[in-house]
């Protein structure tokens, strides 16, 4: 073909810078998980609550307003389990701790591992909702038929934003893949079994 | 098969041999290989934009197919004649070749055709890799085809395959899906990187950036917006690879993932993606109007300018197609705006393009007449698209009908109308004769009439609620839905004329001069009709038209 010398550089350079870009857009597609991650765990943005107990924070606890509390659990599949809760619906005041129990049964015979997965809505409360002790901070063993009832506590943080007058606490069971010989520290969470 | 469009034999025809020779002899050029063979390994720009072009409208009518699969189920309410796992299926692939398979490669072909052309090259920067990018095409979407036949069927989770239905609930045949998209991405990026070097390197001697015919200058940003975005769809696609096969959890909540990650990542790809269909029309409609107005275009500079804005914003966007996910209210608020400014820009050149018609001496030759539906009926999309862009409305348009409507009107008389306009503006230098005028205004009216018929009540079935992708709706659906399945079949049907007009005028027809349009002045006019295989072998002499200043 009739390209020049100078021509064939331009190319050249041009090519190269090209790929570069490519490259480092597909690299860039691979760092937005990580970044997603911390810029939601930041902001609170897709309701993904801190996965480790918070300490309570004594303040003073605010009389002046309510705030509703709903709870919804839900089941997945391959996972022969049910997941209930003692109410669907609380009303707290911020500053306050309080305790909520909830069941897990495993309706078949075989034991298994699940995680319950939790989800706060609006985004926006996540970040002011301290869980002081929670099941799904770590993965739940059931046996064949077992039923097990763990308490959630939890806190609203004072500094709630004041249009937030309802939070949605959803839980997502999920089944682990897992050998089930590690099970000690595990079973030491899992106090009231019944 | 062997199709004929860009005749071998050059200088057979008349007037202006400007641009140096366009002669053969002056050049050691080997026989080319003959049959099959020359196709396969021919590195011309214009034959590979043939075999583009024909490509795309291959796949067009294949698209064209499953969509009134899915219209003739839709013809009345209650399931009639396929499955719905079936139908899922149509949807998907339809939404699948229309974009990958039909759109962008219509537009590669126009540019590997018409952009040596317009900016005086001899021919694109690296033509081996061109040759490459081309063929790989055939075998993506054969793969991507070939997974209709497999057991549980093809891709059925819509073309924006959301996870976790495109994951954990996908069917077996998604790893070939994955691959084939793989191969059509990688196309697109030699094809982008390709065309970007033509540009930036090849120019004619005299012609600066802004001497640039527009269908040029929208088709560099097009490709720098392919080469930031194409990578980021072959990472979503290589996580979801991840998530099938080997375990990981990118997009399962299970292990801690997040299926809304997917669609942040999807549609940082997915919105400038649509504007990747959508600018190269602007350059072809911004070719077409001055030449049939006999105008100099107004305000190319603030064109170019416009077209660069749209294309910037196109990165800031992308949660407006994700406004029901449950974004916070700040995010709601800065997407809405965001996306309410492109109006901005793509208002200027809607004005630009009716002020170059002002006190034009117009004429209503096919092109033009595809070019005009462009403009009004893009603007209507444009218009959907602005109401689709209220976030508390968005709330209701949701996944209805609406947003079927509005993106077809952006899509078919947007983007399809505009590729039509070009090939007709273009044929006459294709092959050397102007194609049929009367069947191609029986095309272009059969078309207008089919497109509306078929895509105007749709909005009014998605306002009443109907929601996408369903084979069946409630009663009250039943009268849009008629009239939308006789127009697409309507429409489906006139394309055939197309493929009449094409075949005639390549076969023969009145003959077409070097300018084959009196109002047209680009570079690719100044070489005789039909254009002969090897032009610019010395650069053409740029003289600067009055046009661009």
């Amino acid at each position: 073909m009739a390209i020049e010398g100078y021509q064939e550089a331009g190319v050249r350079k041009t090519v190269v810078r090209s790929v570069a870009a490519l490259v480092g857009m597909f690299a860039f597609a691979f760092a937005l998980v990580p970044l997603y991650d911390v810029f939601c765990k930041v902001t609170g943005l897709n309701g993904k609550v801190d996965t480790t107990a918070q300490a309570i924070v004594h303040e003073e606890v605010d009389q002046s307003r309510f705030v509703t509390m709903q709870f919804i659990t839900r089941g997945s599949a391959g996972l022969p389990w049910q997941m209930s809760v003692e109410t669907r619906q609380m009303r707290v005041h911020p500053g306050q701790t309080a305790e909520v129990d909830f069941t897990f049964t495993n309706n078949s015979a075989v034991e298994s591992w699940g995680r319950a997965v939790p989800s706060v809505s609006p985004s926006s409360a996540t970040t002011h909702l301290r869980k002081v002790s929670c099941f799904c901070f770590q993965e739940q063993q059931l046996q064949g038929d077992e039923r097990l009832t763990i308490p959630l506590v939890f806190q609203l943080a004072r500094d709630l934003p004041e249009e937030i007058n309802t939070i949605t606490l959803v839980y997502t069971l999920y089944p682990v893949q897992r050998i089930a010989l590690q099970t000690d520290q595990n079973n030491n969470s899992a106090g009231d079994n019944i | 098969m062997a199709p004929k469009l860009p005749p071998q034999h050059p200088l057979q025809h008349s007037s202006t041999a400007v641009a140096g020779s366009q002669s053969q002899e002056g050049h050691a050029h080997h026989a080319p290989p003959k049959g099959i063979l020359r196709w396969l390994l021919t590195t011309n720009h214009k034959e590979i934009g043939s075999l583009y072009l024909i490509f795309s409208l291959t796949m067009f009518f294949v698209g064209g197919i499953f969509a009134l699969v899915v219209r003739a189920e839709l013809f009345q309410p209650g399931l009639q004649l396929v499955e719905p796992e079936f139908f899922n299926q149509m949807t998907t692939m339809h939404g699948l070749i229309m974009v990958f398979a039909a759109v962008m490669p219509a537009f590669t072909g126009l540019a590997n055709w018409m952009i040596p052309l317009q900016i005086g090259a001899p021919d694109m920067a690296l033509p081996r890799l061109n040759n490459f990018s081309f063929w790989l095409l055939p075998v993506a979407f054969a793969l991507l085809l070939s997974t209709l036949l497999m057991p549980g069927g093809g891709p059925n989770f819509g073309w924006t395959f959301y996870a976790p239905l495109s994951t954990t609930y996908a069917p077996a045949s998604t790893t070939f899906f994955i691959l084939a998209l793989h191969i059509a991405g990688i196309s697109s990026i030699l094809g982008a990187i390709n065309i970007i070097a033509t540009i930036l390197n090849m120019r004619a001697p005299g012609m600066r950036m802004m001497d640039m015919p527009l269908f040029v200058w929208t088709w560099l940003i097009t490709a720098f917006l392919l080469i930031a975005v194409m990578p980021v769809l072959a990472g979503v696609i290589t996580m979801m690879l991840m998530d099938i096969n080997f375990g990981t959890s990118f997009f399962d909540a299970a292990g801690g993932g997040d299926p809304v990650l997917f669609q942040h990542l999807f549609w940082f790809f997915g919105h400038p993606e649509v504007y990747i269909m959508i600018l190269p029309a602007f350059g072809i409609v911004s070719a077409i109007i001055p030449t049939f107005a006999r105008k100099p275009l107004f305000g190319y500079a603030s064109m170019v300018y416009a077209t660069a804005a749209i294309a910037l914003l196109s990165f800031l966007v992308w949660a407006h197609h994700m406004f029901i996910v449950g974004l916070p209210l700040t995010a709601e608020l800065f997407f809405m705006y965001s996306t309410m400014l492109i109006a901005v820009p793509t208002g200027v050149k809607v004005f630009n393009w009716v002020t170059t018609l002002f006190r034009g001496s117009i004429s209503f030759e096919p092109p033009m007449l595809f070019a005009l539906a462009f403009v009004v009926l893009f603007t209507i999309g444009g218009f959907s698209g602005l109401m689709l862009a209220i976030a508390p409305a968005d709330f209701q348009y949701h996944d209805t009908y609406f947003v079927v409507a509005h993106f077809h009107y952006v899509l078919v008389p947007g983007a399809i109308f505009a590729i039509m306009a070009g090939v007709y503006y273009w044929l006459p230098k294709w092959t050397g004769h102007y194609p049929n005028e009367r069947l191609a205004q029986c095309h272009f009216w059969c078309s207008i009439i089919g497109v509306n018929l078929t895509f105007f009540p749709m909005h009014f079935a998605g306002l009443a609620g109907m929601p996408r992708r369903i084979p069946d709706y409630a009663l009250q659906f039943a009268d849009f839905n008629l009239l939308s399945s006789i127009g697409a079949f309507f429409f489906g049907a006139s394309q055939l004329l197309f493929v009449l007009v094409v075949v005639l005028c390549v076969r023969g027809g009145q003959k077409a001069p070097a300018k084959a349009w009196e109002g047209a002045v680009d570079l690719e006019w100044s070489v005789p009709s039909p254009a002969p295989l090897h032009t610019f072998d010395t650069p053409p002499v740029f003289h600067r038209a009055q046009t661009h200043d």
